[in-house]
């Protein structure tokens, strides 16, 4: 059965997308994070949007800042934002 | 000892650094950050997530503590709407020398910058909204501590 991933947004990116969280089914061909971004281009072109730029996005895996090349394993939940301002 | 809270609500400073100080040592740092008055500021909405924050908060601060012989750290950060001149964010440090503070709390606050999942909206007095965006000194900042 397909991993199930919840997919998190923050900041401009929860505001574009117009929702805080998604649930898929990750596709067995996407074994990193910059493939199943692929994967999600193709179904909705908010995601072709969003994605057109990464330097301007950040990810994290399970909670910890990760790459594009990052491997998804059985990651549960996967985070998309901007690069943080916080303090 | 770390004490690290996610709040809306506003913190005593010097509360807090009592606090840390009945730890031991004799020397206590603090940073307190403020919603900055620039121009037509009206007020900061501060976004976080939640799941992520205590995690990557506690991991700096552990860093600290690898570093520097801290008796305790207090970490602590506001969420939500800031008027101009409200408080945003404190960190505490207490040792038994000064420098072992001051340097710790400066490392906490500059890697908090970079690595901490918080984000700052500006609402400007005319109503318009405006996420602020990363600074090159503030990234310059937290990686030149790996020198």
């Amino acid at each position: 059965m397909a991993n199930q991933l919840s997919i998190v947004y923050f900041s401009w990116v929860r505001e574009r997308i117009g929702r805080d969280q998604d649930t898929i089914n990750c596709p067995e061909n996407a074994e990193t994070i910059g493939q199943l971004l692929d994967y999600l281009k193709t179904k909705d072109t908010v995601y072709q949007d969003l994605f057109a730029d990464l330097k301007k996005l950040r990810f994290a895996l399970d909670q910890d800042f990760v790459g594009l090349e990052a491997p998804l394993g059985s990651a549960k939940e996967l985070a998309i934002f901007p690069p943080v301002t916080g303090g | 000892m770390i004490s690290i809270t996610v709040q809306h609500d506003n913190f005593d400073s010097g509360a807090e650094a009592d606090r840390l100080s009945a730890l031991g040592g004799g020397a206590i740092s603090s940073f307190v950050g403020q919603v900055r008055g620039d121009g037509n500021l009206y007020a900061l909405e501060l976004e976080h997530y939640p799941a992520m924050t205590e995690k990557a908060l506690r991991k700096i601060a552990m860093k600290a503590l690898d570093q520097w012989a801290l008796y305790g750290i207090t970490i602590i950060h506001r969420v939500g709407r800031l008027r101009v001149g409200e408080q945003i964010v404190l960190v505490c440090t207490c040792s038994d020398h000064r420098q072992a503070a001051i340097e710790a709390c400066s490392y906490i606050m500059d890697q908090l910058k970079t690595i901490a999942p918080f984000w700052k909206k500006e609402i400007l007095c005319d109503g318009s909204e405006n996420w602020v965006e990363e600074r090159q000194s503030d990234l310059d900042a937290a990686k030149s501590w790996d020198d």
